[in-house]
């Protein structure tokens, strides 16, 4: 009987060494273990063997169960360690074929992007953001900007006028047109806010022309700063500021005298180059940006002309107490200089190919 | 305005080159649009030669072989082709290496076998004139080999200045020259104007009135110059006439012309002789009149436009150009010259009105100062005696007198300090405004200041003042300083969510575009809508001579630019105004976002070679992510929400209650009208402006208690759709189900009936205060069996 046991244990010993795959384990399991199998038919027949033989039969099939269990254990794992093996090996796959892409960012406009470079570094300077109409009143746009009667931007030939628009409100009274900069929004702020003030105002712009350099609508930004002792100085810096924080740390301006009706002095700011040495490229040829003079300008400004602040008097601004600045800058003009774009039209084109790329 | 430096000189001259001088006058407010050079560039080679022998070329007719003396003993052979060259004429000479005006470099030349050891000049080919019929005879007698630049001015540096309109009186060189003076410090020589040959006091001889009236014609003066004698003028006259820019004619022309340059005044040179009656009269044209110009056109005129008429009708349009009738000729003995000022603006409308852009018509528009009528008239007559010989008749004939008396402003010191945030000390004030013409004296504040004439309408208040001295004595090393303020800057919520719109938009892979404002008059139209637009009076073309009402157009256009270039997947957004008729208001005109995508709904990969095209569920997950990214609760209305879009993929996007904007896709014959299709074309836009600020969210408890998942299928009439069985849920439910979302959708009739169709919802149910049981959910499934069965005629699909 013994030696019956140690058989079957030995032949399944062996039976379980040689399985390869966790299935036929299984199938050894079930036959060495199962309900229909030898070993434990020996084990249940141990009941009728005489009483003296009982006791080692009976430790002999435990002992030889318990050895094939184990066994069958250590074959499990040794089995499902080469499997494994097997499916990592077979998983592999082609790793420089594309991605399987995430849905991909679109882009802001680059004008979108630029505007809000701008809008931030004046909040960060302490300026709100205001917006205006993009059609206007003459009163608006010329008049209240200190404009002579005569001034040649008034012209047709310069400024896109609305046919005859019934039903506008008579705050819009008189001819209605497309602002031609976003400085009729000095008016408008300082009669809804009392000084002091101090907003930039971006927003969309026309003008008649169109060329490499000109689109008949265009984006500006605007600053206003009124309070009592705003300076010219005052000025310099905060436009330094900006240009630093646009063009780079090492940035200088400078500031030529120039002409607008609105501001009194007036001036036109020119940012030092930041694509060249002197004016020369790597190449020793004349810098584009500068053309050479290792000067870009980039902005018109100026002290508020106390006529301007004349319109606005009702709302506590007395041009014999207050004064400040007032700066348009054109936010295509920044971003041209900036990315190294050569014709405006491009920004217009709204090519994807042009613009996917910023 | 062409400003020759060798002209410039005579009245200031720095010791700067011009590129420096063009810098120091860029950086004090005077724009210098470029420099340029006229004439010879390097004065080498050109000197003065003797023609010593002239005989005609053996082997050509027209040309002559001469002998010149240049000054070294050796006389050249110089083949000349002029007609007039002859032995004893003193000529100007270019040898072999000297370069032309025109850059050519003169070589030894072989003409029909005789050698040219250089040529014999022209005044055209020296740039002094355009005359080149003969060569140029040099006036006195230079010894031959002096070098030619010592006897004529042959070259000289341009400056082209962009004068502002603030500045009339930098029209004129003396103008500039004192600019020059204040900029740069150099000495300003007197006024050539200074000395008058002419004298004031009644003319005699001609009889001048104004019916214009002085706002038309705020002065007319006349001098009349007797025994001109009319003929080409001096080569330095002509030099100087050329280098500005204007061609030389004949010496009275050119007087007028010089006249105006230096003083920056037109003037206008009659033949007396010629005027019908010896009259002139200032009126405005009648309609439809005609006058014949000094280019030989006839010109008609309107009421607007001033004239000069004399006894036989009109003989020139005031301020803009002299008529044929009274032209000066060859014949001219006497000449009346007209020094004027007119309205400024008015010249500058007629010369628009006409076309008619003269050098004479551009300063006039500027609106001049009336004082310098005379400045004008005291130069001509100087040169009309020197140069062609005139006596002046004694008198001028002054209609309107000088300007109103010069302004005195008050300068204080102190507040120079507070405008430009740095000090000016007095002296340095007076120095530069007295530079410039002003006149000053010490007060206890400040300065007294006097405006001088041709500054009035320019400066008239302390400002104004403050301005010139900032421009030349402060910019240069103005601090910068930052404002002190207490100020706060920050986005306003209005502007946080139009951000925050444009990032979910970007975010969920779409590209803005910016589109234009304009829009063609068919757009609305071709779009199917009936909308009224904004119209341009005076646009620049058909196509953009109206303001787009919807974004759609421009987002369109875009759209098919793009599928032209060869994008098959589109995915884009624009954000921008829209312009309607009954909305002109103070505040901005309404910004809307609008999304449209077409082609593959993903970019296509080697994964998924052919993903779904983007359909109207496309444009509905962009309202998804524009809204529910922006916290705001939305509605959709099925149902075509613009002629523009597809009959039955339409859905009109509400919030609370109002409509806000759309999803949808394009209808299909609006997208073949762009180009676009056969595909569909997904849109959705929202009318950012129309939606309320999102409220700040409060916290509510969704992690303390777990939530029990129930799923339902329900087989439901066609008629009966997805929203209206969620909302038949929600309201069995009642509020302890948290959310339901359709998983499945499942048509087959054979197996679920005709006309039936059935959707798999799952049910999330919780409470915020306690762990539902199985028994309470089991509760409100049943209800909303129930009530699906009751209201929808649905049965559950087991
Ligand atoms: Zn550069």
């Amino acid at each position: 009987m013994i030696d019956a046991i140690t058989e079957l244990r030995d032949a399944g010993l062996a039976r379980i060494a040689a399985a390869q795959t966790s299935a036929e384990l299984e199938q050894l399991r079930i036959a060495l273990l199962g309900r229909k199998a030898e070993l434990p038919n020996l084990l249940r027949g141990v009941a009728e063997l005489p009483p003296e033989q009982r006791g080692p039969v009976g430790r002999a099939a435990n002992e030889a169960r318990g050895a094939l269990e184990a066994a069958l254990e250590t074959a499990g794992a040794r089995i499902a360690a080469a499997e494994l093996e097997a499916r990592l090996l077979s998983d592999r796959i082609d790793i420089t074929l594309p991605a399987d892409p995430l849905p991909r960012p679109g882009r802001l406009h680059l004008l979108t992007q630029v505007r809000r470079e701008i809008e931030d570094v004046f909040i960060g300077l302490g300026f709100r953001i205001e917006e205006g109409p993009e059609i206007e009143s003459v009163y608006f746009n010329f008049d209240a900007l200190n404009h002579d009667p005569t001034h040649p931007a008034r012209l047709e030939s310069d400024t896109f006028y609305l046919s005859e628009l019934p039903g506008a409100p008579e705050e819009m009274a008189g001819r209605l047109l497309l602002r031609t900069h976003t400085s009729p929004m000095q008016v408008r702020a300082m009669l809804a806010t009392p000084p002091p003030i101090a907003i930039i105002v971006p927003g969309r712009v026309y003008r008649r022309d169109s060329d490499v350099t000109h689109t008949p609508q265009f984006h500006q930004i605007e600053g206003l700063v009124v309070a009592e002792d705003i300076t010219l100085a005052d000025l310099k810096g905060t436009l330094l500021a900006f240009s630093r924080a646009i063009f780079g740390p090492d940035r200088e301006i400078r500031l030529r005298p120039h002409f607008f009706p609105f501001t009194e002095p007036s001036v036109e700011v020119d940012v030092s180059c930041f694509n060249c040495d002197h004016g020369r490229l790597a190449d020793d040829s004349r810098c584009p940006l500068c053309k050479g003079t290792t000067w870009i300008e980039i902005l018109g400004a100026g002290m508020v002309d106390p006529n301007v602040l004349g319109h606005v008097t009702a709302n506590g601004y007395d041009p014999e107490r207050h004064q400040g600045f007032a700066f348009g800058m054109g936010i295509e003009r920044i971003a041209m200089l900036k990315h190294g774009i050569g014709d405006l039209r491009l920004l217009y084109d709204n090519d994807l190919r042009f613009l996917e790329q910023f | 305005m062409r400003v020759p430096l060798d002209w410039l000189s005579e009245y200031c001259a720095p010791a700067l080159s011009a590129t420096e001088l063009a810098a120091a006058l860029a950086l004090t407010g005077t724009e210098v649009e470029r420099v340029e050079h006229h004439g010879v560039a390097t004065p080498d080679g050109f000197v003065v030669g003797h023609v010593l022998e002239a005989t005609k070329h053996p082997d050509a007719d027209r040309l002559r072989v001469c002998v010149v003396e240049i000054g070294d003993g050796e006389p050249r052979q110089i083949v000349c082709g002029a007609p007039n060259v002859a032995a004893g004429l003193t000529v100007a000479v270019a040898q072999p290496g000297s370069v032309m005006p025109d850059g050519t470099r003169l070589k030894k030349a072989k003409l029909r076998g005789q050698e040219s050891h250089g040529m014999i000049l022209s005044e055209r080919e020296l740039a002094i004139s355009a005359e080149h019929d003969g060569i140029m005879v040099l006036p006195g007698t230079p010894a031959p080999g002096t070098p030619l630049a010592e006897v004529i001015p042959i070259g000289t540096d341009v400056l082209v200045l962009e004068i502002t309109p603030n500045r009339p009186d930098c029209l004129g060189i003396y103008g500039v020259a004192r600019e020059v003076h204040a900029a740069t410090g150099a000495p300003l020589a007197p006024e050539p104007w200074a000395e008058d040959p002419g004298s004031l006091g009644p003319l005699a001889g001609v009889e001048i009135t104004n019916a214009a009236g002085p706002e038309l014609n705020p002065r007319f003066t006349a001098r009349i110059f007797g025994g001109v004698r009319v003929g080409p003028s001096p080569i330095w006259l002509k030099a100087r006439l050329m280098a500005a820019g204007m061609r030389p004619i004949s010496n009275v022309v050119d007087i007028t012309n010089y006249v105006m340059l230096v003083t920056g005044q037109p003037m206008h040179a009659f033949d007396l002789d010629r005027v019908a009656g010896r009259r002139l009269n200032v009126r405005r044209a009648r309609a439809g009149e005609t006058v014949e110009t000094l280019d030989g056109q006839a010109r008609t005129l309107d009421p607007d436009i001033v004239l000069i008429e004399d006894a036989d009708g009109p003989t020139s349009i005031a301020g803009v150009m002299g008529g044929a009738r009274s032209e000066v000729s060859e014949t001219t003995s006497t000449v009346l010259a007209e020094v004027a000022t007119w309205n400024g603006p008015n010249i500058h409308e007629t010369a628009l009105k006409l076309a008619l852009n003269s050098e004479a018509a551009s300063r006039n528009a500027k609106g001049l100062a009336p004082e310098q009528t005379l400045w004008a008239q005291a130069l001509a007559t100087r040169m009309f005696r020197e140069l062609t010989g005139a006596t002046v008749s004694p008198g001028t004939l002054d209609l309107g007198g000088d300007g109103p008396a010069p302004a005195k402003i008050a300068l204080r010191t102190a507040r120079i300090a507070a405008l430009l945030g740095t000090e000016v000390p007095r002296e340095r004030a007076a120095e530069v405004l007295d530079a410039l013409g002003f006149t000053t004296a010490a007060t206890p504040e400040g300065l007294a200041v006097t405006v001088p004439p041709v500054r009035r309408t320019d400066v008239t208040r302390e400002v104004d003042l403050i301005e010139e001295i900032a421009r030349l004595a402060v910019l240069g090393d103005l601090p910068a300083t930052l404002p002190r303020r207490s100020g706060s800057g920050a986005l306003s919520a209005r502007q946080r969510l139009r951000r925050r719109a444009a990032d979910l938009l970007a975010g969920a892979g779409l590209s803005e575009v910016v589109g234009w404002s304009f829009a063609a008059p068919d757009q609305n139209a071709r779009l199917r809508l009936a909308d009224p637009a904004v119209t341009l009076a005076n646009p620049m073309s058909a196509d953009h001579s109206r303001l787009r009402t919807t974004l759609l157009g421009s987002v369109l256009d875009v759209a098919a630019h793009n599928r032209a270039q060869g994008a098959e997947r589109i995915a884009i957004f624009e954000m921008g105004a829209v312009y309607r008729p009954e909305r002109i208001a103070p505040r901005a005109e309404d910004v809307h976002a609008l999304a449209l995508l077409t082609g593959p709904v993903r970019t296509p990969t080697w994964r998924e070679p052919a993903p779904p095209p983007a359909d109207v569920f496309a444009a509905k997950g962009v309202a998804e992510v524009l809204l529910d990214g922006l916290g705001i609760a939305w509605e959709l209305v099925p149902g075509q929400a613009l002629a523009t879009l597809h009959p039955t993929r339409s859905a009109v996007v509400q919030v609370n209650g109002h409509r806000v904007g759309f999803l949808a896709e394009v209808h299909p014959e609006v997208a073949a009208a762009w180009d676009l299709g056969p595909g569909p074309v997904a849109v959705a836009a929202i009318n950012l402006d129309a939606l309320a600020l999102p409220e700040t969210r409060q916290a509510r408890d969704l992690t303390s208690f777990p939530s029990l998942r129930e799923d339902l299928a329900v087989v439901l009439p066609d008629t009966v759709s997805a929203a209206e069985l969620l909302a038949v849920i929600g309201a069995a439910a009642g509020p302890l189900l948290h959310s339901a979302d359709v998983f499945d959708v499942y048509r087959d009739s054979a197996r679920l009936g005709a006309g039936r169709y059935s959707v798999a919802v799952r049910l999330h149910f919780r409470a915020s205060d306690r762990t539902l049981t199985n028994e309470e959910v089991a509760v409100k499934r049943g209800r909303i069996i129930a009530a699906v069965a009751d209201q929808l005629e649905g049965t559950i699909r087991a």
